[in-house]
């Protein structure tokens, strides 16, 4: 996997968009997901998810290739998630989702083909309300919270993303643990 | 209460960190601590939430819309790239390049008159003569000249660039043929070249 990565960047060096297409076949859920997880809109992550992969390409000649590519790619992500919460000003979307109805959306994607039957129906109901917890959660420990459990990195890979000391890393984790148990208690 | 540090180890069992000391000493305070259990559950719950949410699918078209708002690509790469899916055509195209390039030098290189070397041919002014009653072996080429047939010439004639007559009594057992044209003159070369490797084909088979 890693040995197709760098034969596709160094395509991509020589300017082939199509082996860097597939470099975005390849991580284009995990990054999507990163930023849905860090902003709570499909608009904003999906506009973020894009600004990651053209920024990446941009700067693909400063991507040092001893390197996991994927902790590069991450480090733009976040980066760019956490500059989009910080100046989080007026930046509606006419057609943004309504609070709440995030579900429904979830639903009906998922209920082309069959009914969902009420276990899923509550399984979506707990997704949404995890989701909605972590957004609850100060940036900094959302962040280290989402690259651990939901892009399931390594504390090593977590500090390199985040350009933070392993200890760092670990408390934000511990903290975020802490405040996700407190809200997820009774669910 | 208990110990700050119960929720410490709690922590580095969670990371996978705990040495087996302190993973048993955690172990055994969690067997006589109903409270800590339940804290060690709820943080263990809340990690298997936040993983059970851990499927999301970028949208559709998300490659694509990337792709068309990324800078354009350099020619030399879409160069090679048409080069790489359509071998055949390009090995054809540079053939044809380099073939007509050739050709056509060789077409405003050979204006002088000449002709092929036959004893019996008569050669007056540019004019080459098939005399009459006379017998001509082999294939007859005359280059910017008129040739005149009046006798027999067993094998092809071409004139390149000139003309030739056939006398009522003259008689060729080959084709004739008169190319006054580049095109005509790029298709004898290719006839050529194809005939030459037709030949060559059927030697190494005939091996």
């Amino acid at each position: 996997m890693e040995a197709i990565i760098k034969k596709r960047i160094k395509q991509v060096i020589k300017g082939d968009q199509d082996a860097f297409g597939e470099i975005i076949e390849i991580y284009k859920n995990s990054v999507y997901q990163l930023c849905y997880r860090m902003l709570g809109n499909r608009h904003e992550a999906e506009d973020m998810a894009q600004e990651t992969f053209i920024r990446a390409y941009v700067n693909i000649k400063s991507f040092n290739q001893d390197r996991k590519f994927s902790t590069w790619l991450f480090r733009i992500a976040t980066n760019l998630c956490i500059d989009r919460i910080r100046k989080k000003k007026p930046d509606y979307y006419l057609d943004a989702e309504v609070a709440g109805t995030e579900g429904l959306t979830m639903y009906s994607q998922l209920s082309s083909e069959t009914q969902l039957p009420e276990k899923e129906l509550e399984s979506l109901e707990l997704q949404e309300t995890v989701q909605k917890e972590i957004l609850k959660l100060p940036e900094k420990y959302r962040s280290a919270i989402i690259l651990k459990y939901i892009e399931d990195l390594s504390l090593n890979e977590i500090s390199e993303i985040l350009d933070l000391p392993i200890g760092t890393v670990k408390t934000r984790i511990h903290r975020g643990r802490e405040a996700l148990r407190q809200q997820l208690r009774y669910v | 209460m208990c110990p700050e540090h119960i929720i410490e180890l709690m922590h580095e069992y969670l990371d996978e960190e705990i040495s087996p000391i302190k993973e048993k000493e955690l172990r055994e305070h969690l067997k006589s601590c109903k409270e800590c259990e339940t804290i060690f559950h709820e943080l263990e719950k809340s990690i298997a939430y936040v993983k059970s949410i851990s499927n999301l699918q970028a949208p559709e078209h998300f490659t694509a819309n990337v792709l068309a708002r990324l800078p354009k690509e350099k020619r030399k790469v879409l160069m090679g790239r048409w080069l790489k899916q359509h071998p055949f055509l390009a090995a054809a195209s540079l053939f044809l390049v380099l073939m007509t390039g050739s050709v056509l030098s060789t077409w405003n290189q050979e204006r002088e008159f000449s002709v092929s070397k036959q004893e019996n041919l008569v050669v007056k002014n540019n004019t080459v003569i098939v005399p009459a009653g006379e017998v001509v072996k082999g294939d007859v080429i005359v280059r910017n000249g008129t040739l005149k047939i009046e006798g027999e010439v067993q094998g092809d004639v071409t004139v390149i660039n000139g003309e030739q007559y056939l006398a009522s009594a003259g008689h060729v057992t080959g084709d004739i043929e008169e190319i006054n044209e580049v095109f005509d003159w790029i298709w004898y070369h290719i006839k050529k070249t194809a005939k030459e490797a037709t030949e060559l084909m059927e030697r190494s088979d005939a091996k």
